[in-house]
């Protein structure tokens, strides 16, 4: 690809090197780009400047959701742009924005139960547990099995399977129950920090000890040190294993 | 998989791993630290900051004559965006019109206009592409902050300040270290879901320079958790706080009085320059990566150009620590599809270590990131040459990821590092099984403008916290550090600069006279150059459809033309 053609050896590249090409449909135009593209390096290397639908460039963001087919598959792919390899007769549509409305609410008055989510997200409860969520989500997340616990109102274990959610919102776009899954995904991780948590007695000392000051003597002593003899203290100081 | 060419440095890496094992299990160092000289010769041979032609002396500007990376002198030295001329009456009759105008909508912007709205004063979040598209959003180890019994913030303090060679600011260092447990409990409070042992403590794990177990972590996806979170909270406030998205600044307004009174948007959906008037502004747009600088792949994201730099130094605002760069020890190598991708430094603080082609640990697994880097370049240069060659032309180190789960027990690996695993299982590599390629990758501006703890910059009504600013982490940053940065320095700017937008009052006409004067001053220099900056975008357009593109007829501000940079793209 094009960063190889810029050999330098403090970079870490050796040596130019030649791709295989494959050819691809971006937005029903045949381009051919390099076999180990991902879909994105792909649009770009046709040309494209991406403006939607780049964030991260890494799989984190959710901003590149994309929408495929393969020659002689009837199926409707879903992916992110980022992180899925181009393949021989791909036929792609990357979508530039998906539309939806996050519910406002106030954290402080809301509590870790199945009424919450019926306020704040009614339409989750006209899942019909289909599973198509599940199939759609790029980062192979039990999506339907968490909406399942969300209408149980086990908070926690929503929290646990869609942690890894980038909210690309593919589930969503594909709910035949118009479902907005990873919008009660992160309600639910919010919920389980704010309320179903262990509480740490080390940091609430902590906390006192910074509130009273307790460390003023010792910040005002480092502040001041000479550079030598607090070069002296941090080569000396001991390493927890 | 890895292909059969790797099969016998592979068995090496296994045949090393029960000795190394039982060293590390042993909690004696598997690899002797190395002290001060050491440390500066590892350095100077082979950290890229120090290479020829990394820095030059900068021509314009208010750091005029200082050594600043040339990729970023570049960019100083380029033209701007706007004519000034046909901006009137836009600086007349102001788009928008806020108390608060933050510029950047990562980890550093939410939090301040969070802060603002707290402080009962609001605020407008422009920002260059959707909410939350941003490095926050990618950070994967952790976060550091001194909350375990045997710590504490003078000790993080003391790792800090040692790990950036003592160049930091002090008192920017002291309130990063004891602000953090309260950035700690703030945002659990918000609903972070932070991990913990069994009894509620957080669970502290080391990073590289810490003398303390003081990384805190939410799986290895803190920054998702994070951003998703403060994010989810902004947007639970439409009253007080609005967002414009795909609108990045390329200019600041200043007033009669040389304050800042707002900034110059472009809107990348319509073209439109669109002005905002702001009793104060804040920058926190974030780090640079997308400037390829030595031609380094990046761990960034998208819209890390450094255009928070540009733009208040057009505006006269102070650089520090501009001749320094991360690079990140371990950046992908391979496969090639995910080449410069972060692998954080948690996977060495659960005990993964690198390893030469042979098998063997050539430096000790934590040391900063500046002479672990470095140390990396040395064992694969020519010097050595003991790295490990990929067919597409890379070379890397082992990282030897399958101890982990040795140290830890079984399934330790899949549940702290789910980010991690996916990352790699996508390519059908097992890292509870077998090492990762890596090599350094660009990772972090370690300077940025310059702030006080209060993060006020030279120019009164100019704020700046996070990635874009500089002098809390010196000429090297610590792993934790940042995602503690961005917290504890974005709260802090959205406090202040919403007291200052409280008593402020711009005096006569807003301006962009300071666009002139930096083109009269490229002028009188003889610098000609055909870059536009901020960059805003990096351009990763093949070479031959660049020069099509280009036959437009001069520099009109037509559809992207401003992305089509000459930078050399990765
Ligand atoms: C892959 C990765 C992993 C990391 N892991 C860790 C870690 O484990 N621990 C740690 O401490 N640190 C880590 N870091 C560093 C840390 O995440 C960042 O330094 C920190 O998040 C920066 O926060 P910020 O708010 O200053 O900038 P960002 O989060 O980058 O936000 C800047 C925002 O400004 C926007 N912007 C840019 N230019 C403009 C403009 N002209 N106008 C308007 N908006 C603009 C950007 O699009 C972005 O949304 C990591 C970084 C990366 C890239
Ligand atoms: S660009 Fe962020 S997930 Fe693909």
């Amino acid at each position: 690809m094009e960063s190889d053609k810029q050999a330098s050896q403090e970079g870490g590249k050796r040596q130019r090197v030649q791709a295989n090409m494959v050819k691809v449909f971006i937005m029903g135009k045949p381009h051919v780009v390099p076999e180990h593209a991902t879909i994105m390096r792909a649009i770009e290397h046709a040309g494209h400047q991406i403006i939607r639908g780049a964030g991260c460039r890494e799989g984190f963001c959710g901003a590149c959701a994309t929408i495929y087919r393969l020659p002689g598959d009837f199926k409707l792919y879903t992916g992110l742009a980022c992180t899925t390899l181009v393949k021989e007769g791909m036929s792609l549509t990357m979508i530039p924005s998906v539309p939806m409305e996050k519910t406002v609410y106030d954290l402080e008055k809301l509590k870790p139960n199945v009424n919450t989510i019926l306020e704040v997200y009614p339409v989750t409860f006209r899942c019909v547990a289909c599973g198509t969520c599940t199939k759609a989500c790029p980062q192979k997340l039990p999506v339907m099995d968490y909406i399942q616990a969300a209408m149980r109102g086990d908070i926690a274990a929503v929290a646990d399977m869609s942690f890894d959610c980038v909210a690309c919102g593919l589930c969503a776009l594909r709910c035949p129950a118009e479902l907005i899954q990873h919008e009660v995904g992160i309600l639910c991780k919010r919920l389980t920090g704010r309320y179903l948590r262990k509480e740490s007695k080390e940091l609430d000392d902590r906390l006192t000890e910074v509130r009273s000051r307790q460390y003023d003597a010792e910040y005002a002593e480092l502040m001041e040190m000479d550079t030598s003899v607090l070069s002296k203290l941090y080569y000396g100081r001991d390493i927890e294993p | 998989m890895y292909p059969d060419y790797l099969a016998e440095t592979l068995k090496a890496v296994e045949r090393t791993r029960p000795a190394r094992l039982e060293l590390a299990m042993s909690g004696q160092p598997v690899y002797p630290p190395m002290n001060a000289d050491e440390r500066k010769d590892v350095l100077s041979k082979y950290h890229p900051d120090f290479a020829a032609g990394a820095k030059r002396p900068v021509r314009v500007g208010p750091n005029r004559g200082e050594d600043i990376t040339t990729e970023v002198a570049d960019m100083l030295e380029a033209h701007s965006m706007i004519e000034p001329k046909l901006m009137d009456i836009h600086l007349r009759e102001p788009d928008y019109e806020t108390d608060l105008l933050i510029i950047g909508g990562g980890g550093a912007g939410c939090w301040a206009s969070i802060m603002a709205m707290r402080n009962g004063v609001k605020s407008l979040i422009a920002t260059k592409l959707r909410m939350g598209d941003a490095n926050t959003m990618m950070s994967e180890g952790g976060m550091q902050a001194a909350v375990s019994k045997t710590d504490s913030p003078t000790r993080h303090y003391l790792d800090a300040i040692g790990g950036g060679h003592f160049e930091n600011i002090p008192e920017l260092v002291r309130v990063l270290t004891e602000d953090a447990p309260d950035v700690v409990r703030d945002l659990e409070n918000l609903g972070v879901i932070w991990d913990k042992m069994d009894d509620g403590a957080m669970q502290v794990l080391h990073g590289g320079g810490t003398s303390r177990k003081r990384m805190v972590s939410c799986r290895d996806l803190i920054g998702a958790t994070i951003m998703r979170t403060l994010m989810d909270e902004v947007k639970n406030h439409p009253d007080m706080i609005s967002v414009r998205e795909f609108e990045p600044a390329v200019e600041l307004i200043l007033d009669e009085n040389g304050h800042c009174a707002g900034a110059v948007l472009y809107s990348l959906d319509t073209e439109q320059f669109l002005t905002v008037k702001a009793k104060s502004t804040i920058i926190t747009t974030g780090g640079f990566g997308r400037l390829h600088i030595r031609g380094f792949a990046t761990t960034n994201h998208y819209g890390a150009t450094g255009d928070g730099l540009v733009i208040g130094y057009r505006a006269g605002a102070q650089l520090k620590f501009m001749d320094s760069v991360q690079y990140h020890p371990t950046g992908a190598v391979f496969p090639e599809q995910i080449a410069g991708f972060l692998i954080t430094e948690k996977i060495r603080g659960a005990g993964g270590q690198p390893l030469n082609k042979f098998g063997e640990l050539f430096v000790f697994p934590r040391e900063p990131r500046d002479i672990e880097s470095a140390a990396i370049i040395r064992e694969c240069s020519a010097d050595r040459n003991n790295g490990v060659d990929t067919f597409v032309g890379r070379t890397g180190v082992w990282l030897d990821s399958p101890l982990i789960d040795m140290i830890h027990g079984d399934g330790y690996t899949r549940h702290q590092f789910p980010g991690m695993c996916r990352q790699f299982d996508r390519f059908g590599i097992d890292i509870v099984k077998q090492p990762m390629l890596v090599y350094p990758s660009l990772h972090y501006q370690n300077g940025g403008i310059g702030i006080n703890e209060r993060c006020e910059t030279n120019i009164p009504g100019l704020y700046v916290a996070g990635e874009a600013s500089g002098g809390v982490h010196g000429r090297n940053r610590l792993m934790g550090n940042s995602v503690l940065d961005y917290n504890v320095f974005g709260r802090r700017a959205g406090q202040y600069a919403s007291e200052y937008a409280k008593s402020a009052k711009i005096v006569g006409k807003l301006n962009v006279d300071h666009v002139a004067a930096h083109a009269a001053e490229l002028e009188r220099e003889n610098i000609t150059t055909d870059l536009v900056s901020p960059l805003i975008l990096p351009s990763y357009t093949p070479d031959d459809v660049k020069i099509q593109q280009m036959a437009r007829l001069g520099n009109i501000p037509a559809r992207h033309s401003m992305l089509r940079s000459r930078l050399a793209s990765s």
